[in-house]
């Protein structure tokens, strides 16, 4: 035999497993495509068909493609990494951060005008506003999460990433979730928990997805060379952990049939209540938080080329937050028919909840010791160390909100959703916007293209974020407000639709503050598309930054 | 060795950080949501709470598939002005048999735990299809296709004995009964209306959509929010014997 000394190329389990599993998807997906009871799911069956094939046919391609050999995990005595789904994460993200912020415009306009509704089933606000949420957490969040998460795992460990096929399959896998979860709500497949609305099929999906991550993830980890495990990876893994757990807890479900995308929770009522916002307070806590602030651990003291301001604080503000975010759940459920002793410990835990997250907004901002000046001239670090400042202000507002006299006033408002966006756009999107600036231009080995445009997305976008939460919180208060004023006489003031009517020039300004948000993200994507696709090589030196103006 | 150097046991071995983040935060969700499985003055003892009928749940699921918890809350909280708006304060036992609960988060729209019966099925129809023609200042889209669709009630039966596993006191004949059950309540002036109300208490039971001839979405919404909030007698109620 002519090949006898080179290593004979053979399909690898994995390789021929996940092939033979997609067979199998493949073939049971167009069962349940033929036999569907609404179209909806026999769309969604067929989708899973294609992809099912797509994947078959990629697994051998791959293999036709690919040397005998498995890629070393070493390279001249440097680890060889893999940041092929790094890469396709990163952008992933950006894409989805367009299309989440252009859903979340049209959503704001909607309610400003309702006429845009266009008398659509599939785009009116029912529909489209958790497409929205899930398109920015999940799709825009967790992609950003993914790639970083994957960068981080293996600079900090200085090892390859763990497994072959298992990295692709996550990223892939994953975005594939967000396509089935995403049209679903357009076809009106929701089982109607907030964050969580996605139907039992792409739930059990997202299972499979998120323990191969889990195990990527670890697998990683136990890998390094590295002795200790950097913090950025205590808060991934944290992540990583409770949102397998909070899913599992939230979603278990008995579908009407195999044929049927509708299924019902086996929890009811006030049970269900209670662990549906221990779900939807931690996925803010784990998914929004301490997946984000693995990524501050990692990128502001690069960028900052400074070390973490403290250890210790790490370690006390690592443990106590992941301990306290738990209990906070029921400050979503003040007043309702929750039972009184679950309130006061969600409110308590959650004022107590507000020393941990300082803990780690001060970790992060005193990183920049001896690096202020770079504030002046690197729009990046700005960028991040700004979106820090915004997860203060967030979780100082959030325990105040959960003591119950004033969440009496702020529940059912606008406030909430004020609050909400203060986090999301000023503490998770600028965050992952800096960490996105950072990545890419790293990963594809090229200079940042324009930190003047980053200039300009930072001050677009931040007068954005003023206008949106300034907005809320005035349409909130004077709701609220409106809501439980009486007249001299004893009488309620206000009909309801009256404070429906009070709110319209906030929601214009509202929707004014999200264009602009927008506008900045779309000058970010041409800023690192024109980043990926310039031809000259970073500099291996510092590179000097724009002067300040 | 001091005790900053002990937390080298996490850095250093990735299993025992995994189970010490396990542990962590396991300890918050099982004293939270536990106990409300076991204690009994979790949900309040009270009379008239029945399972959906098939219509009705039917209804809900359009509710839930149009996502109008995105908007409308279904949770009136003990405080005066929310009493004086809607009604008496919502009762756990009230949506003890929601898989899942609707109680909602945001008041884009008005509360609805109380909506049944408060207006005409007239007035719903006319709102369902363009509700600025009955309250000018609305912001709500317009739901017209739910009164041209036709329900979709042939596997409502499954519905229900999945519904039945996870503890709704269904019975098989009930189950059984299930379509027969939704043409009986869209049916005005049905014979078969008491012996629906038997299984049912209380049930609305005629046309709902104005038009008899058939059975709308439109038919199934409006018979889920005319019930809604409608099953307790508050006259009865004692509210001293469950304070919690």
């Amino acid at each position: 035999m002519a090949n006898a000394l080179a290593p004979q190329k053979q399909m690898t389990i994995g390789e021929g497993g996940l092939a033979l599993a997609f067979v199998a998807l493949a073939l049971l997906s167009i069962v349940i495509a033929a036999k569907a009871f609404t179209p909806g799911y026999a769309f969604h069956a067929y989708l899973f068909t294609a992809a099912s094939i797509a994947a078959v046919f990629a697994i051998i391609n791959r293999y036709y493609d690919r040397p005998a050999e498995r890629p070393p995990l070493t390279v001249d005595g440097k680890p060889n990494y893999n940041m092929g789904p790094v890469k396709f994460a990163a952008v992933a993200s950006v894409f989805w951060g367009i299309a989440g912020f252009t859903v979340g415009l049209y959503i704001a306009l909607e309610l400003a005008f309702p006429h845009l509704n266009l008398d659509i089933p599939y785009i009116t606000f029912g529909r489209l506003r958790p497409l929205h949420t899930s398109a920015v957490i999940f799709a825009f969040g967790g992609n950003a999460l993914l790639a970083t998460s994957f960068y981080v795992v293996q600079r900090t460990c200085r090892a390859r990433l763990a497994g072959d096929l298992a990295p692709w399959f996550v990223v892939l896998g994953y975005n594939f979730f967000i396509i089935i979860a995403g049209t679903g709500y357009l076809l009106g497949i929701t089982q109607s928990k907030e964050y969580a609305e996605p139907e039992w099929y792409s739930d059990l999906w997202l299972t499979i997805v998120w323990v191969t991550y889990f195990l990527v993830y670890l697998g990683t980890i136990m890998r390094r060379t590295e002795p200790h495990i950097y913090v950025a990876n205590w808060f991934y893994l944290a992540f990583i952990i409770t949102i397998a757990v909070l899913h599992l807890g939230n979603n278990p479900a008995i579908p009407v049939s195999i044929f049927s995308p509708k299924s019902y929770i086996v929890w009811s009522g006030v049970q269900d209540a209670m662990v549906q916002w221990w779900y939807g307070h931690n996925a803010v806590g784990f998914f929004l938080t301490a997946g984000f602030l693995a990524m501050m651990y990692y990128f502001i003291p690069k960028r900052a080329e400074r070390p973490v301001y403290s250890y210790r604080l790490s370690i006390i503000h690592f443990w106590a937050l992941i301990f306290l975010y738990i209990w906070a759940g029921p400050h979503h459920l003040h007043y309702t028919a929750l039972p009184d002793w679950a309130q006061t410990l969600g409110m308590t835990f959650s004022i107590m909840l507000w020393m941990p997250s300082w803990g780690g907004m001060i970790n992060g901002i005193m990183t920049l010791s001896g690096a202020w000046d770079k504030l002046r001239t690197d729009p990046v670090l700005r960028m991040m160390v700004v979106s820090v400042a915004f997860y203060g202000m967030s979780t100082f507002e959030g325990p105040m909100m959960s003591v119950k006299v004033v969440n009496s006033l702020s529940h059912y408002t606008d406030w909430t959703i004020g609050h909400v966006h203060s986090g999301a756009l000023g503490w998770v999107g600028y965050i992952s916007f800096g960490a996105l600036y950072c990545l890419i231009p790293w990963l594809w080995n090229r200079q940042l293209y324009s930190l003047k445009l980053v200039n300009w997305h930072f001050w677009i976008s931040t007068i954005g974020i003023v206008l949106y939460i300034t907005s809320m919180w005035v349409s909130g208060i004077l709701q609220g407000l409106m809501w439980r004023a009486y007249t001299s006489l004893g009488f309620l003031e206000y009909s309801f639709v009256e404070t429906v009517e009070a709110m319209h020039p906030f929601y214009v300004i509202r929707a004014l503050g999200g264009f602009l948000f927008l506008c900045g993200a779309l000058i970010m994507a041409f800023n690192l598309w024109k980043t990926v696709m310039s031809t000259e090589e970073a500099v291996p030196a510092t590179a000097t930054l724009a002067p300040a103006e | 060795m001091s005790l900053w150097q002990k937390h080298a046991i996490f850095e250093k071995n990735s299993i025992i950080l995994v189970i010490g983040i396990l542990i962590v935060i396991a300890i918050g969700g099982l004293v939270e949501i536990v106990p409300l499985f076991y204690l009994k003055n979790t949900i309040e003892k009270v009379e008239g709470v029945r399972p959906y009928t098939p219509l009705e749940l039917a209804g809900r699921n359009i509710y839930v598939r149009e996502g109008c918890y995105l908007c409308h809350s279904q949770m009136i909280r003990p405080l005066r002005d929310e009493v004086e708006r809607y009604g008496h304060y919502s009762l756990a036992a009230e949506s003890m048999y929601d898989h899942p609960f609707q109680w909602g988060s945001k008041r884009t729209g008005p509360d609805l735990a109380r909506v049944g019966g408060k207006y005409s099925d007239d007035w719903h129809r006319d709102h369902l299809r363009n509700p600025r023609s009955v309250v000018p200042g609305s912001v709500m889209p317009n739901y017209s296709w739910l009164e041209q669709n036709d329900l979709d009630y042939s596997h409502i039966a499954a519905d229900m004995r999945v519904l039945a596993v996870e503890g709704t006191p269904y019975t098989p004949e009930m189950i059984a009964d299930a379509q027969k059950d939704v043409v009986t309540q869209t049916t005005t002036d049905s014979p078969d209306a008491a012996d629906l109300a038997k299984r049912y208490p209380k049930v609305n039971v005629r046309d709902f959509d104005g038009d008899p001839k058939r059975i709308t979405e439109a038919d199934a919404l409006i018979a889920y929010l005319q019930m809604l909030g409608t099953e307790v007698d508050f006259k009865l109620y004692d509210d001293k014997a469950n304070i919690r």
